[in-house]
């Protein structure tokens, strides 16, 4: 049909046949079956194509805004809105790591909804099912608990919305919990344990005694369990006690006395946000600091700050990003400078991951050319060498996780530091791809992509 | 693990958490048994008396002054509170009286973030009470020390109000039987606003002292906001010397547990309550006829 010459006049009765047959059947076809024929390469799927019809797409952004995480989350959100800004307006910085974008995504403005998540998965499961159902978002976000992320990660899976997930250090979000639909910019906790295990053996040596202090869920467990494998296995170290508490805990003095009654030379704080700065501060009042040596494997932003400088002088910790490293990446400089000019303060590595997300979804949706999810996931898929802020970095197909270098850090003594916001120096730049265990090794099954 | 120096450790960690717990527990358990009123932002005034306290220390540099201050502003925190709302709820469902005191909890929160931000905030305890304290089988931080002791002072000083003074006879009189106290021709009404004032004052003066402990985020209250109402039910609704003791044996659960396995502290001090509420439904001190 698709080939015949309208305005020649049909010609004899068995054009006329044909013609009227294929007319009826086509008026006989149920609407949405045909609909979908013509449709056949993107079909309707999750949010798309309903999201994508407007001049503006929009995202849904779940932080956590009040509870132990609140700092955190504020400063998450801060990356995000500087991203989002940066897409609109074109800037410089987002095309150093996304080229392709003029203005906006697929030249459609970027909107956002903010919804206070308290770091807890029912929370931000209910706002985000709400953004994709009211707001019909093509995108979503949010972390600053792994718990949340994976409660995300199962959201997007089922609602075929990509995720796009903020801060979460567990092994599970892209182990055993991954989802086709989920993508994660910050490392494994096994990465973190991985990068700073050596350093630690390196600056403490072998056959040590070192107390845990685990917050109870899933980013807890699996970085101790992650930090102790790799201590035990290299260095014959022991874990003489683990300290399991509640998220929020409001109180560690009867954690710390079990730590003071066992033995530690070291404290592995697992801890983080609020948590961590109380039962750091705790541990003092309690004089297992500086008696022990405190070792932070997955750092928390504004830890330093809020403990003071002397706490964290000589303390380890592997990091997404320092604002030092504007030294080593002009990108990273580009984003200091930035990011300082719009909030005043140097940017931490949640808000630096949450920017580093969204640069690296525009880039992944620019280069499908297309808002489909399946074609946004296999764009995230197809092997290539991206910009970031701590040099190239490449997408793991098998599991959604970015490959990307660890940053060890170690606290600056008061004396040394050059301005109130030089705490940490960077000890050393890990790359990612040695660092990291087999996709399958945590039990990643992506799922489908429909 | 389980040696004597840390068993005995635990069990001064608990009496010292338990103090806590019994001060912001007992002006709880007042207000309520005084004017049938659960104030949900019972733990909003714990933390908004550490951050007066913070206030009052940025200003004058003096813990004591802190103390003081912060004190003096709770009262008349908790005296405003009553006045403007909580007064026009006593004749209302405990529904309504739940949900008014929660908003006004979520407020205050949400108005202390606004001016505070979400930063950790730290009162330094004072120069002659920092440090750490050799007690034989262990050393202790020498303010928490302090804290027993302040919390102790604070508690007797609130059991002479209540069982010494006329005022304290009122209050017990109401808690039995309100209705009675009216027709005797005493001011209810202004004993109730005294009352909710001394109960919002032992939150905000149990905030300050603990200041130095925690450092201070607007979610503060909280965590404790829960531990208290595990305290008031065990210890029985509306008994100050319920709270007391609650509050001891919430400490020691808390501690004593989590010297076996920490993952079961809060579980082992629920299953107490729940334990409680089988046997004994009106708590360890409540007693029969009282609300």
């Amino acid at each position: 049909m698709q080939d015949h010459d309208w305005r020649k006049p049909l010609g004899g009765r068995r054009d006329f046949i044909r013609t009227s047959l294929a007319v009826a059947g086509g008026l006989a076809l149920p609407a949405g079956l045909s609909g979908r024929a013509f449709a056949a390469e993107q079909q309707a799927i999750g949010t798309y194509p309903a999201g994508t019809s407007g001049d503006s797409v929009f995202i849904g952004i779940s932080v956590p805004r009040t509870g132990t995480y609140a700092l955190q989350g504020e400063d998450e959100l801060k990356g995000y809105q500087l991203a989002v800004e940066h897409i609109n307006s074109g800037h410089p910085l987002i095309k150093q790591i996304s080229p392709k974008t003029t203005k906006g995504v697929l030249g459609k403005e970027v909107k956002y909804g903010v919804a206070d998540s308290a770091a807890k998965p029912n929370d931000a499961v209910q706002a985000q099912q709400r953004f994709i159902t009211e707001n019909k978002a093509i995108m979503i976000t949010g972390g600053t608990s792994s718990a949340v992320a994976v409660a995300l990660n199962k959201l997007a899976q089922r609602e075929k919305v990509l995720f796009v997930c903020g801060i979460s250090g567990s092994n599970d979000t892209t182990g055993k919990d991954c989802v086709r639909y989920g993508v994660r910019q910050n490392f494994y906790g096994e990465t973190a344990a991985n990068a700073i295990g050596p350093a630690l053996l390196k600056a403490y040596g072998k056959n040590k005694k070192a107390a845990f202090m685990t917050p109870d869920y899933t980013y807890g467990h699996t970085v101790t369990k992650s930090v102790n494998d790799y201590l035990t296995k290299n260095g014959g170290w022991t874990m003489v006690t683990n300290q399991v508490s509640p998220l929020g805990a409001p109180d560690y003095s009867s954690y710390l006395t079990n730590i003071a009654n066992s033995g530690a030379e070291f404290l592995i704080n697992v801890n983080w946000g609020h948590d961590a700065v109380l039962s750091t501060q705790q541990a003092k009042q309690f004089g297992l600091l500086p008696k022990m040596k405190l070792v932070i494997p997955y750092q928390i932003p504004f830890l330093a700050r809020e403990v003071g400088p002397e706490t964290t002088a000589g303390v380890f910790a592997a990091t997404d990003f320092w604002w030092t490293l504007e030294d080593r990446y002009p990108i990273a400089k580009m984003f200091v400078q930035e990011f300082e000019k719009k909030y005043g303060y140097k940017p931490e590595w949640g808000a630096e991951n949450a920017y580093m997300e969204f640069a690296l979804w525009a880039e992944a949706v620019e280069h499908a050319g297309t808002f489909y999810p399946p074609d946004v996931i296999k764009s995230y898929e197809s092997p290539r060498k991206l910009n970031s802020m701590v040099g190239e970095v490449e997408w793991r197909a098998a599991d959604h996780q970015l490959i990307r270098p660890v940053i060890i850090v170690k606290g600056k003594e008061p004396k040394d530091m050059k301005n109130k916001e030089d705490y940490w120096e960077v000890v050393e730049v890990v790359p990612g791809a040695g660092l990291m265990q087999k996709p399958d090794a945590f039990g990643c099954n992506l799922g489908s992509y429909t | 693990m389980i040696s004597w120096s840390n068993f005995l450790s635990q069990l001064f960690n608990g009496l010292a958490l338990g103090a806590l717990l019994a001060l912001i527990s007992s002006g709880l358990t007042i207000i309520y048994g005084t004017l049938g009123v659960l104030n949900l932002a019972h733990g909003a005034m714990f933390m908004l008396g550490g951050y007066a306290g913070y206030v009052a220390y940025q200003a004058s540099g003096s813990f004591l002054v802190a103390l003081a201050a912060g004190t003096v502003f709770l009262l008349v925190v908790g005296v405003l509170m009553e006045r403007i709302v909580i007064r026009h709820f006593y004749a209302r469902p405990h529904e309504d009286q739940l949900l008014v005191t929660f908003g006004i909890g979520i407020c205050l929160v949400e108005i202390v973030r606004l001016a505070f931000g979400s930063q950790s905030l730290t009162v330094p305890a004072p120069k002659l009470l920092s440090g750490i304290t050799s007690l034989g089988v262990m050393f202790y931080p020498t303010y928490r020390l302090a804290v027993v002791g302040i919390v102790t002072v604070a508690l007797i000083a609130l059991f002479i109000v209540l069982y010494r003074t006329r005022l304290g006879l009122i209050v017990r009189a109401g808690i039995e039987d309100s209705t009675m106290v009216d027709s005797l021709g005493i001011n209810v009404s202004r004993v109730f606003m005294v009352v909710f004032g001394i109960g919002a004052m032992a939150a905000g003066f149990a905030g300050i002292v603990n200041a130095p402990v925690v450092s201070l985020t607007p979610d503060v209250g909280e965590a404790i906001l829960v531990q208290t109402f595990v305290v008031v039910v065990i210890g029985g609704v509306g008994s100050f010397p319920g709270a007391v003791l609650g509050g001891l044996i919430a400490g020691e659960i808390v501690s004593i547990t989590s010297m076996f396995n920490p993952g079961y502290a809060y579980v082992t001090l629920f299953a107490a309550m729940t334990l409680v509420l089988m046997v004994r439904p009106r708590g360890l001190l409540g007693m029969r006829g009282r609300e």
